[in-house]
């Protein structure tokens, strides 16, 4: 462990120095030449309610630094003949196109006629906002770089290194493992012959000892070995008996594969899309929903067309992306479920996500990480009970008030002392 | 209170027969077969061996090894495009309307990812505060698999195209050429499928529509022609009414309307909240109704006998008011006579009705309800009702027109005449005379089979339509799922064949916009047709219509002399409809079929209800179901029908339900019990359900066993589980009829709640749900079993199983007869066999809705070996199935009996798949509700509250971020209700009904939770300190406490 931890601290020694490095030989214009140029101003007050109007409207559809459902924003105000026909754009997108602006009508075709939603309410200050904002983002550059190193304080050791090196570590000690042991040997053997060589000065007792041979079968016939060869042969025969009928129906690392190879660490990792646009029913429902494959459509209309995983869900909602129009024949795509609560037992989600602020993770674990989507948790009622005997309720609820009140114990309320153990709060 | 009467659940325990007592306390019979669903209980000696069981168990543990082994994959089938209004996992309510053959209510249905999962009463609906039964149970039809798939001719598959271009052309050659074509429908409500059968009539004037009723009402549309110059059926306001008469109409039943008279009757019985008068209510009738089991006085009769009592009725009080009185009116009985009293001093303020269709008998009601000047008071005849508008004569033109070649072509909308109507044999063979012959029957059924084209409506629950029951009242029908089956809505039909193009959605919504839609409200018509939709139902101001009033008395007495005497001396038989299946039109839904009668407590098949009198008489006992059959001859028609001795029937007369006797209808219904419908007579020219003359019923020895469920649970003599007392000492002490135990200790002698064998009991932080039942409103009607059933997800057994005892219902309905101590000063005489027949002459009868009492001391948590059955911090009893073992110590320790055992894997399992039909294919298997587990074999369960609700409205709350208001959850049973007997709620929410009705204080006492403060509130027995979260209202009756003498 202290080994890892010092290399993965040589390692973001390392990753700063880069990062340093890169940004100070490549440095670009700063944010007071770039306004110098584009007139819109620095404001930090301005930049932060552009920040703000930015993520509620522009970000289902546009990044700064790259292509999304829209154009990348980064330098939009260069790309624009005049100040007006931009703020035009931004607010009433169909006005610009009708009066046949060029550019703009040029973007129309360039994005497959993909129409953009029309902000009319949006104050010319705002726009302004928006794009310092924007200006800002440009020239801060892209935001991998940043998060990245960002991320390292040196402190969460593990996600430091890679595992493939932690297998050759492990290789290197047993190497020097076996070195010393053999050295060890050596060592005793050159002892014995030199003590041999003075036999004399010995006395018997210290003979016997040196000259005790190692009777390896009389050894493995002993009582003794037998008994503790039976012993750990029966303790493993029962661990794994008991384990493996523990395990009947937990399907803890059940990953089935999937019809389409959606990946969650793309979508809820990589492009923190909220788990909410997808899985609606979170917050109102007894289950949080498998997306239809129309909530696909709405960036997927656009985005990664050309996938042959997207071609399946295009077949599944008949939607021919040549002529831009659905068809008839739907078929719905068949995921294969991957936490299986057994009917027996009720679950919902509203109760845990709404009302008591759980997040997706405390039982899905990792999700923005996986590729395939694994049931990370065991989903046994024991691992239920214990979370509600130890997770504090979300008070923040006037429905709790009159029991918080009635909580006497100095300990915070968790959900079994109102009652979260009980049978029919699960099964009925 | 001194209290002598006896109360009894059927004949056998009465008599204390010894069979009965050796069994009474044993929930789980020892001489039933357990390993055996066999028609014969006879192979009680199963033999299973050493080697069997070996066998067995590898087998088991082989098969275990093997599942364990692999888990299924399982997928998850998002929408492709996912409807923006339906979110998986959470349910939507769509606003619409149930009718079937003239019964009406405004509902909400219960979707769940696009199908219908319930039916709930809509609350905005001025008119039904609650479903029956059938409406409960008819979402199961829509999943039947039995239902046509596509539209056929001659018993091919065609398509709509094919099927149109051949009707058309045939429809156009027949009116080319002057033939008569005739639409034949029960009871068309809705003025959106009036309009388009009119579109019909229009395209070919030859048309006539014949609308009949399975159960004819002619008779009070007639009488209202010949008082009021109309034919129509008033409003009657039941709520308003102080005295209440009713002579035959089993209002609260199966009569017209009787889903709003339970919610106005239920205003008038319900006391408390310094209420202390409520309604007397008379009932003069034959077979014991559910009605007349509620009534105060309960007088049995003879059919014979009802024309005569109304005249009599009339006389006396044309003879208190100074009119003329009529002839033949000369009957005295106690009970008219102090009915009359009644009536006369609530001038105004009463009611009389009467179930018959005999016009002459409405006349003279119509009089006695003008003399008592209740017209514009109790009946209103400005907002007639549109319930059941068949016209028994056009329907017998039909029939003749039929037999003589005159009609070219005939369509059964909806209709099935061949069954339910008493010349349908005659209608079946004459069927092949009309050239074009076409059902629309969404299901095979007896007329179905014989035309030559089908073209299968849509259920309603996929149908737009409207309805309204009655004038200014209007409700729209939405659809809740998409067609299951290739079928066209039958209007949409008639237009097809009109050639109109129109879908039924923009028609129903045309028409709204210009019949219903008031411009002058400003109100833009989308908003407003949206708000219908929301709503549901609509009410808008009629037009006053002054009728006058005409006598007819002396004309109406006449004919009562010619058919109706005083004396009939041969026997009757007197024809009624089970609450459950009534007409028969749901016959093939298990729901309603394995639904105990409310009266009978039978299941699963109909019967000859006689006397104990004509039993003792022929010999016949009933002894828990098994009985014998009688040979029932009608007019020289002879059937073989099992016989049920039936407390409270009146002497000399048999009763026999219709419904029953189904040939083709699916194979849940078909080879159950005999049809009736043949029996119908004709009187006075309308139909008649009574049939006086020509009856003979005897006795064939044969055995025969009925499946009932009234023995099956005993109370042990206990007198404290139901509990009663009449106004009068109601009003002098509000306790009256607390029927304390007094325990006896060392210590002397101490009051139940003083002693507990249990703790300091529980305290409740957040919640404590209770439930209260008023037994003074609960009319027995046992829509909510039906409710609970389907919330719940319990299975059908079928008959063999409900005789073996296994019924699986939560709730049940327990049934009380209860009759004075005996005619001797000596006590009850139980030997006597005329003394029984005294008992059982004329019960007063009690209804006990019982289900899981979920006692804060629960027996059954103490005994579960392996904590499957826990308590909640909410004041439940949990029942946790997963961790059940089947032991069955819980049921054994339950004083309740309410706990259910899964003898057998009902779901998935070809035995069961003829009963069981929700759970055993794919397409029932819709009906379940996806938030309750489905139970497997070898575990217990029973009510839960439904705490799938309570979750529900507890999470609705949090994620609003504040606590649960009252009606947030409400259990299935308590929405069902149609005459809010039951109410759930939050007993620590002061602000909750069930606080306010039961007068909840809290206590300082650590160990009582709560004090109950409302003086009629009590528990089935409290002495065993079980101290249960259910509470009953005791029943109070407007009367002396003792039922009426049975000669009438």
């Amino acid at each position: 462990m202290y080994i890892r931890q010092k290399l993965s601290l040589t390692l973001f020694a390392l990753f700063f120095t880069g990062i340093f490095f890169s940004s100070s030989v490549f440095g670009q214009a700063t944010l007071e030449e770039v306004s110098a140029a584009s007139g819109i101003p620095t404001d930090q007050a301005l930049i932060d309610e552009g920040k703000g109007l930015f993520s509620a409207n522009c970000y289902s559809c546009h990044r700064i630094h790259s292509d999304w459902t829209g154009p990348g924003l980064a330098n939009v105000w260069e790309r624009w003949e005049s100040q007006e026909t931009l703020y035009e754009w931004i607010k009433n997108n169909g006005a610009v196109l009708a009066s046949g602006d060029a550019y703009a009508n040029e973007l129309y075709e360039a994005w497959n006629g993909s129409v953009m939603t029309n902000f009319a309410w949006l104050e010319d200050n705002q726009v302004t906002a928006l794009l310092a904002y924007i200006q800002d983002e440009t020239v801060k550059g892209p935001e991998e770089v940043v998060a990245d190193g960002g991320g390292g304080d040196g402190t969460s050791s593990e996600s430091g290194v890679p595992s493939q090196y932690i297998n050759l570590i492990l290789i290197g000690l047993l190497v020097v493992l076996a070195l010393i042991l053999g050295v060890l040997v050596l060592i005793v053997t050159v002892l014995r012959r030199y003590i041999i060589a003075k036999k004399e000065d010995l006395d018997e007792e210290d003979q016997e000892i040196v000259n005790e041979r190692v009777d390896l079968p009389a050894g493995l016939r002993s009582p003794q070995f037998l008994f503790i060869v039976v012993f750990i042969f029966a303790a493993v025969v029962a661990k794994s008996a008991i384990d493996g009928l523990y395990s009947i129906g937990v399907q803890q690392g059940y990953q089935p594969k999937q019809p389409i190879a959606f990946s969650h660490a793309l979508h809820a990792g990589q492009y923190e899309i909220e788990c909410q646009y997808c899985h609606t029913g979170v917050m109102e429902s007894k289950s949080a929903n498998i997306p239809s494959a129309n909530i696909c459509m709405n960036c997927h209309i656009n985005v990664a067309t050309g996938s042959p995983e997207i071609a399946k869900i295009y077949k599944a909602i008949d939607w021919d992306p040549d002529t831009q129009t659905y068809g008839e024949n739907q078929q719905p795509i068949e995921w294969v479920r991957v936490h299986n609560l057994p009917d027996l037992s009720y679950f919902n989600h509203a109760q845990h996500v709404n009302v008591g602020g759980q997040e997706c993770q405390t039982c899905h674990g990792p999700i923005e990480t996986m590729e395939v989507v694994y049931q990370h948790s065991q989903l046994t009622m024991g691992w239920c009970i214990n979370c509600h005997r130890e997770t504090e309720i979300n008070t923040d609820n006037a429905y709790y008030d009159k029991l918080v009140k009635l909580h006497e114990s100095d300990d915070p309320m968790v959900v079994e002392d109102i009652g979260g153990l009980e049978c029919s709060k699960c099964h009925y | 209170m001194e209290n002598n009467k006896r109360y009894w659940k059927g004949v056998e325990e009465l008599t204390n027969d010894l069979d009965f007592v050796k069994n009474a306390d044993r929930e789980f019979p020892e001489y039933l077969p357990v390993n055996s669903n066999k028609e014969s209980s006879e192979d009680v000696g199963t033999s299973s061996n050493r080697r069997d069981f070996l066998k067995l168990m590898g087998f088991g543990i082989g098969a275990a090894t093997l599942a364990a082994c692999q888990t299924p994959v399982r997928k998850a089938i998002p929408y492709v495009v996912k409807p923006t209004e339906v979110d998986p996992g959470i349910p939507n309510y769509y606003a619409s309307t149930f009718q079937m053959g003239g019964d009406y209510a405004a509902v909400l249905v219960k979707t769940r990812e696009g199908r219908p999962i319930k039916v709930e009463p809509n609350k905005l609906s001025p008119i039904n505060q609650g479903v029956s039964s059938q409406i409960d149970a008819s979402i199961l039809s829509l999943y039947d698999k039995n239902r046509y798939k596509s539209p056929m001719a001659n018993g091919q598959e065609v398509s709509w195209a094919d099927l149109d271009a051949e009707v058309t052309a045939k429809l156009d050659e027949i009116a080319a050429a002057g033939g008569n074509i005739r639409v034949v429908t029960n009871t068309v409500m809705s003025p959106t499928t009036g309009a388009a059968v009119g579109e019909f009539i229009a395209r070919y004037p030859t048309t006539q529509h014949v609308q009949y009723d399975a159960v004819s009402y002619t008779g009070m549309h007639l009488a209202n022609e010949r008082t009021f110059g109309q034919q129509f059926i008033p409003s009657y306001d039941f709520s308003q009414a102080e005295v209440i008469v009713s002579f035959g109409a089993d209002f609260l039943g199966t009569w017209q309307g009787s889903l709003e008279f339970s919610k106005q009757y239920a205003e008038t019985r319900r006391l408390g909240d310094g209420k202390k008068d409520m309604s007397r209510h008379y009932q003069f009738e034959s077979n014991l109704s559910l009605t007349g089991s509620n009534a105060d006085y309960r007088q049995p009769i003879r059919p014979s006998q009802q024309g005569v009592m109304v005249a009599s009725l009339y006389n006396i009080l044309a003879g208190r008011a100074g009119a003329t009185p009529v002839s033949g009116g000369d009957m005295s009985n106690a009970t008219l006579g102090k009915a009359a009293e009644d009536l006369w001093r609530s001038r105004g303020k009463s009611l009389v009705v009467s179930g018959s269709n005999d016009p002459d008998v409405q006349v003279m009601v119509n009089a006695i309800n003008q003399l008592l000047g209740n017209y514009g008071t109790t009946i209103d005849n400005s907002t007639p009702v549109n319930y059941r508008q068949g016209s028994d004569a056009s329907m017998a033109q039909f029939i003749d027109d039929l037999k003589g070649g005159q009609v070219g072509a005939v369509i059964f909308f909806n209709s099935n005449p061949v069954y339910d109507h008493p010349r349908g044999a005659e209608i079946k063979a004459a069927i092949s005379s009309a050239a074009l012959s076409i059902s629309t029957s969404i299901i095979p059924d007896e007329t179905s089979e014989g035309v030559t084209y089908i073209a299968p409506d849509h259920h309603y629950l996929e149908s737009w339509s409207d309805a309204s029951p009655k004038a200014g009242h209007y409700s729209l029908a939405q659809p809740t799922i998409s067609p299951i089956y290739n079928t066209r809505q039958a209007q949409e039909s008639f237009l097809t064949w009109a050639g109109n193009s129109t879908k039924m959605y923009d028609y129903v919504r045309t028409y709204w916009q210009s019949n219903m839609f008031d411009a002058a409200n400003a109100l833009d018509f989308d908003m407003w047709f949206d708000k219908m939709l929301h709503d549901g139902v609509v009410e808008m101001s009629s037009e006053a219509v002054e009728l006058t009033y005409t006598d007819d008395t002396a004309a109406a007495a006449a004919g009562i002399g010619r058919n109706y005497s005083k004396d009939n001396a041969g026997v009757e038989l007197a024809l009624y409809q089970k609450s459950a299946i009534g007409t028969g039109a749901q016959a093939n839904n298990p729901w309603l079929q394995e639904m105990p009668d409310p009266i009978s407590k039978a299941t699963w098949d109909n019967y000859v209800t006689i006397s104990q009198a004509m039993a003792n008489e022929m010999g016949i006992k009933l002894w828990e179901g098994k009985t014998e059959t009688v040979n029932l001859t009608v007019n020289g028609v002879t059937m073989e029908i099992p016989a049920m001795v039936q407390p409270g029937q009146a002497r000399g007369t048999v009763g026999l339900a219709i419904g029953y006797g189904r040939t083709k209808a699916g194979k849940v219904a078909e080879g159950l019990g005999t049809d009736a419908y043949p029996l119908i007579g004709m009187l006075n020219g309308t139909c008649s359900m009574d049939i006086t003359q020509g009856v003979t019923v005897e006795a064939t020895g044969n055995q025969y066993q009925l499946a009932q469920t009234q023995t099956h649970q005993t109370f042990m003599g206990r007198t404290n589980v139901i509990q009663e007392a009449t106004l009068a000492e109601y009003k002098s002490d509000p306790f009256a009829g607390y029927e304390g135990m007094e325990i006896h200790t060392s210590e002397g002698i101490k009051e139940p709640y003083a002693i507990s064998l249990w703790g300091s009991g529980h305290e409740y932080k957040n919640h404590h749900w209770g439930m209260a039942i008023d037994m003074n409103t609960c009319t027995g009607c046992g829509a909510c079993t039906v409710a609970c059933q389907t919330e719940n997800n319990i299975p059908v057994v079928g008959k063999q199983e409900v005789v073996n005892r296994r019924e699986m219902h939560w709730l049940r309905i327990d049934r009380y007869y209860s009759s004075d101590a005996g005619p001797a000063s000596n006590g009850f005489d139980i030997d006597g066999q005329a003394a029984l027949e005294i008992a059982s002459d004329n019960p007063q009868v009690t209804f006990q809705p019982m289900m899981c009492q979920q006692c804060n001391n629960a027996p059954c948590e103490t005994v579960c070996p392996v904590a499957a059955t826990t308590h909640s911090t909410e004041g439940l009893n949990q029942m946790t199935y997963n961790r059940c073992i089947g032991t069955r110590y819980c049921a054994n320790n339950c004083p309740y009996k309410v706990r259910r055992f899964n003898w057998f894997k009902y779901h998935d399992n070809k035995q069961f798949a003829d009963v069981n039909t929700p759970a055993n294919d794919d397409l029932g298997k819709m009906v379940l509700n996806p938030d309750v587990t489905v139970r497997s074999r070898g575990v217990m369960e029973k009510c839960t509250f439904c705490v799938q609700r309570i979750q529900l409205g507890k999470l609705e709350a949090k994620k609003e971020g504040r606590r649960p208001k009252d009606g947030d959850v409400v259990s299935a049973c308590t929405a069902a209700c149609a005459s809010g007997a039951i109410i759930f709620g939050d007993m620590k929410d002061p602000e909750s009904q069930i606080s306010q009705v039961l007068g909840i204080t809290n206590s300082d006492d650590p160990e009582v939770d709560k004090v109950v403060t409302n003086p009629r509130a009590y528990h089935v027995l409290e002495e065993l300190r079980v101290h249960p979260n259910v509470f009953y209202l005791r029943k109070v009756r407007n009367n002396e406490g003792k039922p009426e003498t049975a000669e009438a």
